[in-house]
């Protein structure tokens, strides 16, 4: 991204953490792009966060440090900050502010576009229902992603996140359809380990020439997280909107992007919500997540898999909080699980696709898809609560029923939901242990299912 | 006089302007070059403090702003049933014609289309003398929704002359003239009305009938009146928007506003794309043709977040004075909390609990008592209600944070959410201990008269059932439950089959979505009536495992998808076979 012309200033008045406050300002606008030239002549990135008496307050993206009071120039660009795309961004790879860093030079430009966005109307929204099939049985059977959804990953630090999301983006394709397909990749504020297996994970499975990569890693400027996801779904909203391809957006990891927010929000000295963040995480949040969907009329769609870490695995912190608020479902990934070698380790009672009705069912994926899962869900919540119980009184304690229940929760967790990394199951396999695991109990204990598609599926006695 | 000042700071949607000792406080004003909404909410010297109702991205200080001398105002008449609105009432429809799938700024448009014409039939005559608020005449807006044409309640009224005769006319026609002291007035189909000033009302009413939404725990267990307030507290994945959907689909309302304040696009899409399809249950006619969405999801500028809330209530009142019921549904409250804290912050005012300003306590109030039952003013007598439910969404699932708090203060009905009964799909997941309702005295001789005379005392005891349930859980927690005697353990018994053959309901079941009073009371009364034979059962001898086993149970379990509202006497059968069943059990032991 580069910046020409506009008007430059030379009278710096502040600078703290990341911003620059420059005096004597007469032509600025809110949100505009700035370019600031150190004395050494480096140029750095940085937009308007507050502009009026003759001050502008700056936020600078790859950070303060070298700056000085004198000899600091200050150019404001007259337009806010762009990012140029076309169909050959495809296969490439960008820092976090969009510039190459994949040694080739700039995409030749289609169009530049603000960065920001705008609000979808909810009244061109299409409703998203078009089941994507991962292959992750317990994804697909119990908390479906559809096209235009947006379905985080909470996590925690050192779980199989970036596993599960990697084999979502391999593996995730639209039965019976043969549509252009794309992965666009956010790298926020992780480590280089992971960005870089990510790459190589879409490099083997053959879709790096469809995939476009945002790198901002931990060694890189912080502030810049503010604009990586920005850029990555400018380009997503390019590719799905304006070329109709189904775009997964994966964005790794969103607490950084948080952290980064607060930064700036401390430096602004701004009344902070809970844990220090600023009162309109929320707001914020939401111009990322809502980007996600369908538009009436075109082709495309943005699918997002935000994946965050949750500090101390506390899902109550403001960034899940938040982020659950906003998204569409959650899935959650369990420590006690991961602890026992599980793969993926999801805790299914926690995690939900808020628009799983509307892509399953007859026509989809079959009829009886939603009601089994739902007494899938109620039998493994049973097998929890009768764990529980088991600790206390031991297996001696339980009814008969009650081991039926702990029989049922190893099948789910043995079966059912451990899958290894590279396996590609369909729906009609996953639904078909859906229904060994309902057949494990007796037939009055099925309270969910219409007799129907007991009398059809079932294989209990 | 207008105001005409010029721009001196800009932050976000927070905009300061200098020359603008004309502006009044709440005045809107259009700001900048692109002429962006918005609104003056301080005043000092001669800067006038702004919030700006769209994104201030690239404005300038510099730029002009300027006066329009009318506080923010909603737009009244025929045409906006079926709407679905930002939160400044612009019809995004329009909105997308203007500026494609994108929200672009600085649109003009008018709330409903002017240049319709509508079929109006009078209702007075020249010389008739009407009030304000009186009825003049009425058009047919939707299949659903007879409209009234009515005196705007800050005119005087007087002798009704130049009314014209019974045709088509569009809004700007003038109906009739007015005139009172030698002033007159004239009358058109539509009128405009500050959205941060409650309607006037003649009196108000008790409420004391009760809203029907079809929901079992609601209905049957906590309750909401006509004209009551209502909040729904849950940590997300509880089913707030579910329960609130439903709440819009199947209550006996006139007329729904659906607010969608701060939230997800793909709902209000949702509402849009489902409604039209659905058929109200009590007239077959489609929803939408009762309902109005405003919506300012979470990514629109979040002032028009603050103000979607006010033009929202004010739709409801006008409709509750043509004499309708109105549901107003705002999902979510907190979002506008936060809208009202961020604003706050920006103003640099003095923060109370959690940064929300010290005045949130009092707007939450000042909104909910927009609810109410009334006589509305002017001739014929009228009455109406506009009933308030309120979404909340409390951070980290924690009832005591300040929205939450606050908003019981001013609530009568509280169906509190529970995220350990979503994660074990209990769904609706209200807690049955923690909600309340205020109203369950008056509404109970509803359901005395209209379905059945024990209904209060058959309540009682399905949720004393409950209750018991509640602290044996403890002991069992603790000791396993083979540590209870069967008389307790029959308790937890048919506290599950409450839980799952009442409590539990699917939206998304053709059948269970909806359930009639008739059939909430049976099924209720059914499992009572289980309980209250288990006992005796079990008194006169019958081991526990004799009635687990009984095949009725599964039956009762799933009555509630299995058997529609029209088909009754299978409820009748389903509870004589549980008396045979229980005839048999007891049987085999006497013949031991």
């Amino acid at each position: 991204m580069t910046a020409e012309g506009g008007v430059q200033y030379s009278k710096i008045a502040e600078i703290k953490g990341p911003l620059v406050v420059v005096d004597d300002v007469d032509n600025a606008a809110f949100d505009e792009l700035v370019e600031i030239e150190t004395t050494e002549g480096e140029r750095r990135l940085g937009k308007v966060l507050e502009v009026g008496h003759g001050k502008a307050i700056v936020q600078v993206f790859e950070g303060t440090s070298g700056l000085s009071i004198a000899g600091t120039k200050a150019k404001f660009v007259g337009k806010v900050m762009e990012m140029p795309v076309s169909k050959e961004v495809l296969g490439r790879v960008f820092d976090g502010l969009g510039r190459p860093k994949d040694g080739l030079p700039d995409p030749i430009a289609d169009k530049f576009i603000d960065i920001n966005g705008e609000p979808m109307n909810p009244e061109q929204r299409e409703y998203p229902k078009d089941f994507i099939q991962t292959g992750v049985s317990v994804i697909d059977g119990m908390m479906t992603l559809v096209r235009g959804q947006k379905l985080p990953i909470f996590s925690g630090s050192g779980m199989s996140h970036n596993l599960l999301a990697a084999q979502i983006a391999k593996q995730a394709s639209v039965v019976g359809t043969d549509d252009d397909f794309a992965v666009v990749f956010a790298a926020i504020g992780v480590q280089y380990s992971e960005a870089e297996f990510f790459r190589r994970s879409l490099e083997e499975s053959g879709a790096l020439k469809r995939s476009v990569l945002f790198l901002n890693t931990a060694d890189d400027p912080a502030i810049e997280r503010i604009i990586t996801p920005r850029v990555a779904l400018t380009v997503a909203e390019y590719l799905a909107f304006e070329l109709g391809m189904h775009v997964l957006v994966i964005m790794t990891d969103m607490t950084n992007y948080a952290e980064a927010l607060r930064e700036i929000s401390a430096a602004r000295e701004e009344v902070p919500g809970r844990k220090g963040y600023p009162g309109y995480l929320y707001t914020d949040l939401s111009t990322i997540y809502e980007r996600a969907g369908k538009l009436n009329g075109r082709k495309g769609s943005v699918t997002q898999i935000p994946i965050l870490s949750m500090p101390s695995d506390d899902i109550t912190h403001p960034i899940p909080d938040l982020t659950g608020y906003i998204t569409e479902g959650q899935i959650v990934l369990g420590r006690d699980l991961f602890r026992q070698g599980v793969y993926p380790p999801i805790n299914i009672l926690m995690s939900l696709s808020r628009l799983m009705k509307d892509g399953i069912g007859e026509g989809s994926t079959r009829e009886d898809h939603s009601e089994v899962a739902n007494q899938v869900y109620d039998a493994y919540s049973r097998a929890q609560e009768v764990r529980a119980l088991a600790g206390i009184v031991g297996k001696a304690g339980l009814t008969g029923i009650d081991l039926k229940y702990m029989d049922v929760g190893d099948v789910f967790e043995k079966e059912f939901l451990t899958q290894a990394t590279d396996e590609n199951r369909t729906i009609e396999e996953t639904l078909a242990i859906l229904w060994k695991i309902v057949s494990k109990l007796p037939k009055n204990e099925i309270t969910k299912i219409k007799d129907k598609y007991v009398d059809k599926y079932y294989q209990g006695d | 006089m207008a105001a005409q000042g010029k721009i001196v700071w800009v932050s976000g949607p927070a905009v300061r302007a200098d020359g603008m000792s004309e502006a009044k406080m709440y005045e809107t004003v259009s700001v900048g070059n692109s002429k962006l909404v918005g609104e003056v909410i301080r005043l000092t010297g001669d800067v006038a403090f702004i919030q700006v109702y769209e994104s201030t991205s690239g404005l300038k200080p510099g730029e002009p702003v300027v006066g329009t001398g009318n506080p923010l105002s909603v737009l009244l008449g025929p045409g906006i049933i079926g709407q679905l609105y930002d939160g400044i009432q612009r019809p995004l429809r329009e909105l997308s014609k203007q500026s494609g799938s994108f929200i672009g700024r600085g649109i003009t448009t008018t709330p409903v289309d002017m240049t319709k014409k509508w079929h109006f039939v009078p209702t007075v005559s020249n010389g008739d003398e009407v009030s304000a608020g009186s009825v003049i005449g009425t058009v047919k807006e939707s299949e659903l929704i007879d409209h009234s044409i009515m005196v705007p309640p800050m005119h005087k009224g007087g002798i009704i002359s130049n009314m014209v005769s019974e045709g088509d006319y569009d809004l700007e026609t003038v109906l009739a003239t007015t005139e009172k002291d030698g002033q007159n007035i004239e009358l058109k189909m539509y009128h405009k009305w500050p959205v941060r000033k409650p309607r006037p009302i003649k009196s108000r009413y008790d409420p004391t009938v009760p809203l029907i939404t079809g929901q079992r725990v609601i209905d049957t267990f906590f309750p909401i009146a006509k004209g009551g307030t209502g909040s729904i507290p849950g940590a997300f994945g509880t089913g707030k928007t579910v329960t609130l959907h439903q709440i819009a689909k199947w209550a006996d309302s006139q007329v729904v506003v659906y607010i969608g304040c701060g939230e997800r696009g793909n709902e209000m899409t949702e509402v849009l794309v489902e409604f039209p399809h659905l058929k109200d249950p009590r007239s077959g006619k489609p929803l939408m043709d009762r309902t109005v969405l405003v919506a300012n999801t979470s990514n629109m500028p979040v002032a028009a977040r603050e103000a979607s809330i006010y033009t929202g209530v004010t739709i409801a009142e006008y409709y509750r004075d043509m004499g309708k019921d109105v549901v107003l549904v705002a999902d979510s409250t907190s979002r506008w909390a936060e809208a009202l804290r961020e604003m706050s912050g920006r103003l640099e005012e003095m923060p109370a609990e959690e940064g929300y300003p010290s005045y949130l306590a009092s707007r939450l109030a000042e909104f909910y008592e927009r609810a109410g039952r009334v006589r509305t003013i002017g001739s014929p007598d009228r009455d109406g209600s506009v009933t308030l439910i309120g979404a909340v969404s409390p951070s980290g699932g924690d009832f005591t944070e300040p929205v939450t708090t606050h908003t019981m203060r001013f609530i009568k009905t509280f169906w509190a959410l529970d995220a350990k009964l979503a994660y074990s799909r209990h769904y609706p997941s209200i807690n049955w201990m923690n909600s309340y309702s205020g109203y369950l005295g008056d509404i109970a001789k509803w359901w005395s008269a209209n379905i059945s005379e024990d209904w209060f005392d058959v309540r009682g005891q399905a949720y004393a059932i409950l209750q018991r349930e509640d602290t044996l859980k403890e002991i069992v927690r603790l000791l396993g439950p083979e540590a209870l005697p069967d008389e307790e353990k029959i308790i937890l018994e048919v506290a599950r089959m409450i839980k799952i053959g009442l409590l539990q309901q699917n939206s998304f079941d053709d059948v269970d979505t909806f359930c009639s009073p008739e059939k909430q009371y049976k099924l209720m009364k059914l499992l009572v009536d289980f309980y209250n034979k288990g006992q005796q059962a079990i008194k006169e001898g019958t081991p526990l495992s004799d009635i687990r086993a009984m095949s009725v149970i599964t039956l009762i379990l799933k009555a509630r998808m299995d058997i529609k509202d029209s088909e009754m006497p299978k409820l009748d059968q389903l509870a004589t076979k549980m008396d045979e069943e229980f005839k048999e059990i007891s049987g085999v032991k006497v013949s031991n």
